[in-house]
């Protein structure tokens, strides 16, 4: 894994943690935003709009809804973000 | 400054991506003293967090289909303060199932909730802040949106109920204008705020105003703000029963 991949998993992780909560111990590719950390409706759509600012991208409606865990969070951005 | 010596309430504030805090933002920044609530601790902490470095007064929770709720809103105001010049009204609702697919299909219960909390709320509001700001005039700002006026996809029964929020808007200010307080509307374009982001296909149509609207570009949050710091000031004190559009200029474009 390069140093540029670490940092944006990181990146993406600070930003679950920040907006749904959690720690960096209980936060695993495999966390569920909604089922794990407990995200409302608001939360989620907050968390896309993070994303978006965080990585200047825009997620469309139909992406947004498959981000459902950490994992998909970190590999969505990486498979879009501008390179 | 514009509202140097003013203090103004805003009702509903729901966190830094809200049209209610760009708007206060505002309203600070030309000098006005904010008094503010949000509708419960879900967006407590962060609306609270956002006002500590200004000067403001938290006045709680406020569930606005509660009239008492309402009730204890200006009570809890009247503690601190006893006149108002301003009420800021933002709060919207409608169910996720009502804001999407066929109009035809609303129900009742989906229908009567989003009038209530999208317009009966300002009526209800106003009602309680007039003893605040009679003695000395005042200003009351909604918000309303072009799928009040025209069929706009997806918007469904918020349409309605934005067209009876700027109807109110009318009946109010025809009400109220004795006692020289204004009631006005901002009609905003769509803004990437929390509320609008979670609507269907929200950025496809935030997309296409970048093309149709004359000013090519969708408007700021702030610019909403200074509209409002504008229409609570005096330079606007011959304005009343008015909706005016911050949108880019889309609301007049035909083809």
């Amino acid at each position: 894994m390069s140093t540029e991949e670490q940092t944006l998993e990181e990146r993406v992780r600070e930003i679950i943690i920040k907006q749904v909560g959690g720690n960096n111990e209980q936060v695993t590719n495999e966390t569920s935003f909604v089922n794990d950390l407990g995200a409302d409706s608001l939360d989620t759509v907050e968390l896309v709009m993070e994303f978006e600012d965080a990585f200047d991208m825009n997620i469309p409606d139909e992406d947004a809804e498959k981000i459902q865990t950490v994992g998909d969070a970190i590999k969505y951005i990486k498979e879009h973000i501008q390179k | 400054m514009i509202l140097q010596g003013k203090t103004i309430l805003v009702v509903n504030i729901s966190g830094k991506r809200s049209t209610g805090w760009a708007i206060a933002r505002s309203l600070a920044k030309q000098g006005a003293k904010i008094a503010y609530t949000y509708q419960n601790e879900r967006f407590g902490s962060e609306v609270r967090q956002l006002f500590e470095p200004l000067d403001a007064i938290d006045v709680g929770e406020c569930d606005v289909a509660s009239d008492d709720d309402i009730d204890k809103l200006f009570k809890r105001l009247g503690d601190g303060v006893s006149i108002i010049n301003g009420l800021i009204h933002t709060p919207a609702f409608a169910k996720q199932e009502d804001l999407s697919g066929n109009f035809v299909n609303t129900s009742r219960d989906g229908f009567k909730l989003a009038l209530d909390i999208s317009c009966f709320s300002l009526i209800a509001l106003c009602k309680r802040a007039l003893p605040f700001m009679e003695a000395h005039g005042g200003a009351v700002i909604a918000l309303t949106y072009i799928g009040g006026e025209k069929a706009v996809k997806n918007y469904n029964v918020m349409g309605v109920a934005k067209s009876a929020l700027e109807s109110s808007i009318r009946y109010l200010a025809a009400d109220l204008g004795s006692k020289n307080i204004r009631v006005n509307a901002i009609s905003a374009g769509p803004m990437r705020t929390l509320a609008a982001r979670g609507l269907k296909d929200f950025m496809v149509m935030y997309e296409l105003i970048k093309e149709k609207a004359p000013l090519k570009r969708n408007i700021d949050p702030r610019e909403v703000g200074d509209t409002a710091s504008f229409l609570c000031s005096d330079m606007a004190s011959g304005i009343t029963g008015e909706i005016i559009h911050v949108d880019s200029g889309y609301h007049m474009i035909g083809i």
